[in-house]
């Protein structure tokens, strides 16, 4: 390895010449942060400042730069230099925009801008530019598997995009629901009529594609791997186990309809002519445009469509959620009927119509066909005579005992995804907080028997779920994401939808798919650090087989070999650090980002003694959003303390506990600590990452005891990037608490 | 279906025929049977008369106009014997005054008559039916003229630069309340302007000098034809408008309705007899302001028509 | 019942919403109402101090086929033409005038509220201002007070005296209008032959008997 050499360059642009003592910055860089090379640039982040840089990289052998000037978020392609490790002090965002342009405030502003030169120092020694994870794997064949409407647009996707696809379908055809179907919801101008569903021609296409290569009547027996390198058992129902090579994953697994059957007293199983949407769909089919007929041959003269049937219940005992497709559905069924024949009465019954989008101008076309809607909620359907008497609440009118007769009435069941084994319920909790979580879902009966992808993981055979039995989503911000690197899922099994969002739906999973195979085979991880070369690294000789990496990694990222130790698979890895923030012997690390690269930050700030009454705050913020909003703060010059000095940390699960005892005991006053917020609605980037993080700081509230400290010097903060102006505010309340409370007693030792 | 979407908002119409062809506007007027002598607007007449010298617009009243059969005819008159008294005077204002709009000062006369001119271009059945009644009277219709309110013809014709030149004496210090109500703003209303808070009463009000003072009830109902029939309910809203005028420091009520002027005013004593209340809050039309802005008397402007005394505007006029 | 309700009773059996659809103007709409209530919210007169039913309810009871009960229901005639439901409808559905439809529909079928006074003010007002092709408000009034008898009529009157007294102060009432003097159309039997023959081609197109 080449020598090292160490360089930090110091800005004067955007008013930090004007604000700031440059010349003492310059003398701390070179006195205190030992930088071999220190050069001040009025505008270091136009081309000749740029070049400078580059000139001493090329020409002098620098290693490392300290670059002070702005927030790291800032003038990333400006800075970026591929084999150079940087570290970035933070002198315009980070001090002069958020403090006053005052004379009092002067030497404070000052001590901090030197405080961020001496840390920028201090990180940039501890840190090595990452090469990239050398395990890569680089398949790039895309498993999809499920052959309805998401798994072949999903199929079809990828291969336009240039990739080889196997698809995996349980049945013997494909088409899935949508091959049920007698018509679809329209997709087209001007919405008014139901449309050819587009399965023949999507199966047509499939079959006439050489990348796609299908397996009929087929499971997955195993999945081992990892991205780009995945080695997936394919159980075909004659013949032999294929084992095939892949790069990434779709599962696109779909959904069952609700059982009809657990709604007696709407009549299901009680008359044959009380059907559910698929029924109806089949009826549909069988009269292919003509008159519709019941199950016993009868012309069908009246019908009524109960909306939200065993959904959207309060109850507990059917399903909670709404299925988003069924009111289209009901009307499209109308439909049929008015366009067969006329004079057929329709009555949709329901609380809300949900129709968004283009559904509006088709629940009109209904309307005008004379589809009669009424709302009301159905309380009972019995058989009377030939047909039935639907009883129920007219919600308009208030009357509680309307009812009326039909030949045929419709349920709108809605649906359940086709998610696997609920692995979070497999496995014993192992977070205080998700005890609650778990029994929860083992209570709605999510535990399906039956994995889908029967994955090798440690963390279990399936996807994990997100809620109800869906599928894994980053539900906020990335919805398409799942906590399996290079595993998708799309379509219904993820969250209720229809085929014109699932067919979107699967051809984002596609792309995403494809970006995951292509980042694994580079060694480069996935989103949310998409691009990042580093990657964990584990010193096994100090390792106590404690498990904790292992069991908190979020990704499933880490396994165990046959002695307990943990075995990495880099591919899998999001690199958010989690497993180094767990490891309570510290032997895991990321070149750039260490226990060290933190730790000498922390260790670099200069403590002044008690005597001057200057606290020193330590702020470890999430670089996904607490970081952001502070450098929004700024940016809209909202002032706060002086006393405070931020390190970016990139997740809050990763940091470590022996910051925030370093920290304590080199003499700062306090510790904010900002993640993002956690539990149901949780806005990590890394799902798992801030629960995480959270459950293992409320542990250090013990050390606190223990060092004869006030609980107070530590305080953790839920932070949004929203939260930009009340943030600065929480800064000043914190400090003036600190004040309050007293500077620490350990300073100077 | 005889509605479309964008019916429901007035469309630009500004004739450009009007004005340019002679150098003077020109209009068709319709005034309706309130605004005729002796009628319960007659000083609605007056005042646009005078107005309408002073900004050079002349108006030609329809000849042997008839009654537009107001919103309240509906139960008796039904759908097309309705339409075909409106359509009557659209036949004798092209016959007679071709090439120029129709101007209403009556928001009642403005509505039904361009009600009846949007159903009977869109539909062709009432339209052929139509036709064969007006036989009957030696009528034809063969363009149905762009139906305006005098307050459309003010506002797009002239514009509020236009209007504020010829004002000689600003109302300065007056506080008046703009009380839009419903038929000049629903359901076509003025180009432009929101349905929920009109602001062209109140622009005019400022051109010639007034303060529009802000109040939450310048778009509720008076009650309308209902004034007769349901009194107790009017009179309720009624109370309610000039409440909020008062409470929000208005001196008078300003109007573009002669039905919303009449129901507004006239029934003031019988409201003071029921609730108790002591209103006294004179009633005036947008045109009768202006009249006195740009100079002129107090009979000029139809002061002496109010029945609750604008005391304080027959002053300014004397001075 | 009615000769003509038992007529379109007998013609639409039990399909009272294809009944208003054809038969009263502009209820072809009703079909297109989506529930919302806003209609309802926006009725100034809902509130003075309520009506029966507003229009949600009607077009509701429409679809539930609730014939008599809408048809002999004082709701409709509460509308003052305020346009406010109209012009805040999502749906659009021009709601004043499908009021005002099933409201004349009902007259028709006599079976409007007995002595309803919109429905009188109504009568009257159209049978004044087309006799002679403009309003006489005089007589208007007139008519109007005396709806109930005699008595009734001058005790209303002198209830109202004080509004008819500042009229005529104000030169905005000329009792010689109750005369016969006032404001007149010339072509007055033009005007006739114009109304009857529109009225003819109406019940035609309505395929109904010709009233009034």
């Amino acid at each position: 390895m080449a020598e090292k050499k160490h360089a930090a360059y110091i800005c004067s642009g955007c008013g930090l010449g004007e604000r700031l003592d440059i010349a003492a910055l310059e003398a701390v860089a070179k006195k205190e942060g030992k930088m071999q090379i220190v050069r001040t640039h009025p505008f270091l982040c136009s081309e000749e400042g740029v070049a400078m840089i580059r000139a001493d990289i090329d020409n002098e052998g620098v290693t490392h730069a300290a670059i002070c000037a702005c927030s790291r978020r800032a003038k990333t392609d400006a800075f970026n230099f591929p084999t150079t490790a940087i570290a970035r002090g933070n002198l315009r965002e980070g001090v002069i925009w958020v403090r006053p342009d005052t004379e009092e405030a002067r030497e404070t502003t000052q001590e901090m801008a030197e405080d961020y030169v001496r840390m920028a120092c201090a990180e940039v020694k501890a840190m090595t530019q990452p090469a990239g994870n050398p395990n890569t794997g680089t398949n790039k064949t895309l498993l999809v598997v499920g052959g309805g409407i998401s798994g072949m647009t999903a199929a079809l996707e990828a291969s336009k995009a240039g990739y080889k696809v196997v698809l995996v379908e349980k049945t013997g055809q494909l088409g899935g629901w949508a091959a049920r179907l007698h018509r679809r919801v329209p997709t087209r101008e001007p919405f008014k009529s139901p449309e050819d569903t587009g399965v023949a021609d999507l199966v047509a296409q499939i079959e006439a594609d050489p990348n796609i290569k299908v397996y009929l009547n087929a499971t997955i027996a195993k999945t081992a791997g990892a991205p780009g390198r995945f080695k997936v058992d394919i159980a075909v129902e004659s013949g032999p186990t294929v084992t095939a090579d892949i790069g990434a994953i779709v599962q696109a697994t779909g959904f069952s309809l609700y059982d009809a059957n657990k709604l007696p007293h709407l009549g299901y199983g009680k008359s044959p002519h009380v059907v559910d949407q698929a029924g109806l769909e089949a009826l549909a089919k069988a009269a292919n445009g003509g008159v519709i007929k019941r199950a016993d041959g009868k012309e069908v003269k009246s019908v009524v469509f109960v909306q939200c049937a065993g959904q959207r219940d309060a109850s507990g005992e059917h399903l909670p959620y709404c299925s988003g497709y069924c009111c289209n559905t009901s009307i499209k069924q109308a439909i049929y009927l008015k366009d067969a024949n006329p004079d057929v009465d329709t009555v949709v019954l329901f609380t809300d119509l949900r129709t968004p989008g283009n559904g509006e101008d088709f629940y009109r076309a209904a309307q005008n066909r004379g589809v009669i809607f009424s709302k009301g909620v159905v309380s009972e359907v019995v058989p009377s005579g030939d047909g039935l008497t639907v009883k129920f609440h007219d919600l308009i009118l208030d009357d509680k005992n309307a009812q009326i007769v039909a030949d045929l009435v419709v349920l709108a069941t809605g649906v359940v995804p086709n998610s696997g084994v609920n692995i979070e319920a497999l496995t014993a909790p192992q977070v205080e907080g998700q005890e609650a979580q778990v029994s929860e879902a083992s209570q709605l009966g999510e535990v399906k028997p039956v994995s889908i992808l029967n994955l090798t993981y440690r963390q279990g055979p399936d996807i994990p779920q997100l809620k109800w039995g869906f599928t894994d989503s980053h539900f906020i911000c990335f919805p398409y994401e799942t906590r399996r690197t290079a595993i998708y899922t799309a379509g219904p099994v993820r969250r209720p939808m229809d085929i014109a969002q699932a067919i979107e739906d699967a051809t984002g999973a596609a792309m995403k798919a494809i970006q995951a195979m292509e980042n694994a085979g580079l060694g480069r991880a996935a989103h949310p650090r998409s691009g990042d070369l580093s990657f964990p690294t584990a010193r096994l000789e100090g390792c106590t087989q404690c498990k904790r990496c292992t069991v908190e990694c979020p990704f499933g990222a880490i396994d165990e070999d046959e002695k307990r130790f943990p075995l990495f698979n880099e591919s899998r890895c999001r690199r958010c650090g989690t497993c180094m923030g767990a490891c309570p012997v510290r032997v895991i690390s990321f070149e750039n980002y260490s226990i060290n690269t933190v730790g000498a930050q922390i260790k670099a700030v200069n403590i002044p003694d008690e005597f001057e009454n200057k606290p020193r705050i330590l702020i470890l913020a999430c670089e996904n959003d607490a970081y952001p909003a502070l450098d929004m703060a700024a940016l809209n010059r909202n002032c706060y303390s002086a006393y405070v000095r931020a390190i970016p940390v990139r997740c809050l699960g990763s940091v470590n506990t022996i910051w925030i005892t370093d920290a304590l005991n080199s003499g700062f006053d306090g510790v904010m600590l900002m993640g993002c917020k956690h539990g149901e609605e949780y806005q990590c980037h890394f799902v798992k990452g801030s629960e995480l993080g959270r459950y293992r700081m409320s542990k250090v509230y013990d050390t606190l005891k223990g060092m004869n400290l006030e609980p107070e010097r530590v305080l953790d903060l839920e932070v949004a990037i929203t939260d930009l102006h009340t943030l600065p505010k929480k800064i000043d309340e914190y400090t003036a608490k600190i004040m309050e409370i007293g500077l620490s007693p350990f300073k100077g030792f | 279906m005889a509605r479309n979407e964008n019916e429901v908002s007035a469309e630009a119409h500004v004739s450009e025929a009007n004005g340019q062809r002679s150098g003077r506007r020109q209009y068709a007027f319709y005034p309706g049977c309130s605004s005729q002598k002796g009628a319960s607007a007659s000083n609605y007449l007056t005042s646009v008369e005078s107005m309408c010298k002073v900004l050079d617009i002349k108006i030609t009243e329809i000849p042997d106009w008839n009654c537009c059969g107001a919103s309240i005819s509906y139960a008796e008159a039904g759908e097309l014997p309705r339409h075909v008294m409106n359509a009557r005077n659209f036949a004798l204002a092209e016959q007679h005054l071709p090439g120029q709009d129709i101007v209403a000062t009556c928001a009642a006369c403005w509505l039904g008559a361009r009600e009846t001119k949007e159903r009977l271009e869109h539909s062709s059945v009432l339209l052929a039916d139509t036709q064969e009644a007006l036989k009957e009277a030696g009528l034809q219709i063969r363009a149905i003229p762009e139906i305006r309110h005098m307050v459309e013809v003010l506002i797009e014709d002239l514009g509020y630069e236009e209007l504020k030149k010829p004002v000689k004496k600003p109302l300065q210090g007056m506080k008046f309340a703009g009380y839009v109500g419903c038929q000049t703003n629903r359901p076509f209303g003025i180009h432009g302007e929101s349905f929920e808070n009109p602001v062209y009463l109140d622009k005019l009000i400022e051109t010639v000098g007034g303060e529009a003072v802000p109040y939450d009830q310048k778009v509720t109902c008076c009650g309308g034809a209902l004034a007769f029939s349901e009194p107790d309910k009017a009179q309720a809203q009624i109370k309610d408008i000039i409440e909020s005028a008062y409470d929000n420091g208005a001196e008078m009520l300003v109007t573009p309705c002669p039905l919303c002027q009449a129901n507004t005013e006239i029934y003031q004593s019988q409201i003071n007899k029921k609730y108790g209340t002591k209103f006294n809050m004179p009633v005036l039309y947008y045109s009768q302001l202006m009249v006195l802005a740009y100079g002129g008397t107090a009979k000029e402007a139809g002061l002496d028509g109010n029945v609750i005394r604008a005391r304080k505007l027959e002053e300014f006029a004397s001075k | 019942m009615s000769n003509a309700n038992q007529a379109m009773a007998a013609r639409y059996k039990n399909n009272f919403l294809k009944e208003i659809e054809e038969q009263a103007e502009m209820g072809e709409w009703v079909k297109m109402c989506m529930q919302c209530g806003v209609c309802s919210g926006s009725c100034p007169t809902h509130f003075h101090p309520g009506w029966e039913h507003p229009p949600q309810e009607i077009f509701m009871m429409i679809r539930a086929g609730k014939r008599e009960e809408v048809l002999t229901s004082p709701s409709m005639w509460m509308c003052t033409s305020c346009y406010n439901c109209y012009v805040r409808c999502p749906r659009k559905l021009p709601i004043t005038h499908i009021m005002h439809g099933i409201a004349e529909y009902a007259y028709r079928l006599g079976l409007a509220p007995k002595m309803q006074p919109t429905l009188h003010l109504s009568q009257t007002f159209w049978r004044n201002c087309t006799k002679t092709g403009r309003v006489n408000e005089v007589r208007l009034t007139q008519s109007l007070y005396f709806k109930d008898g005699f008595m009734a009529g001058i005790k209303k009157g002198l209830e109202m005296k004080d509004v008819a007294l500042g009229l005529i102060k104000a030169k905005r009432l000329n009792i010689l209008e109750a005369l016969g003097f006032g404001h007149k159309c010339k072509d007055q039997q033009g005007i006739q032959k114009m109304l009857a023959k529109a009225r003819e081609l109406e019940a035609k197109r309505k395929n109904r008997q010709v009233t009034a």
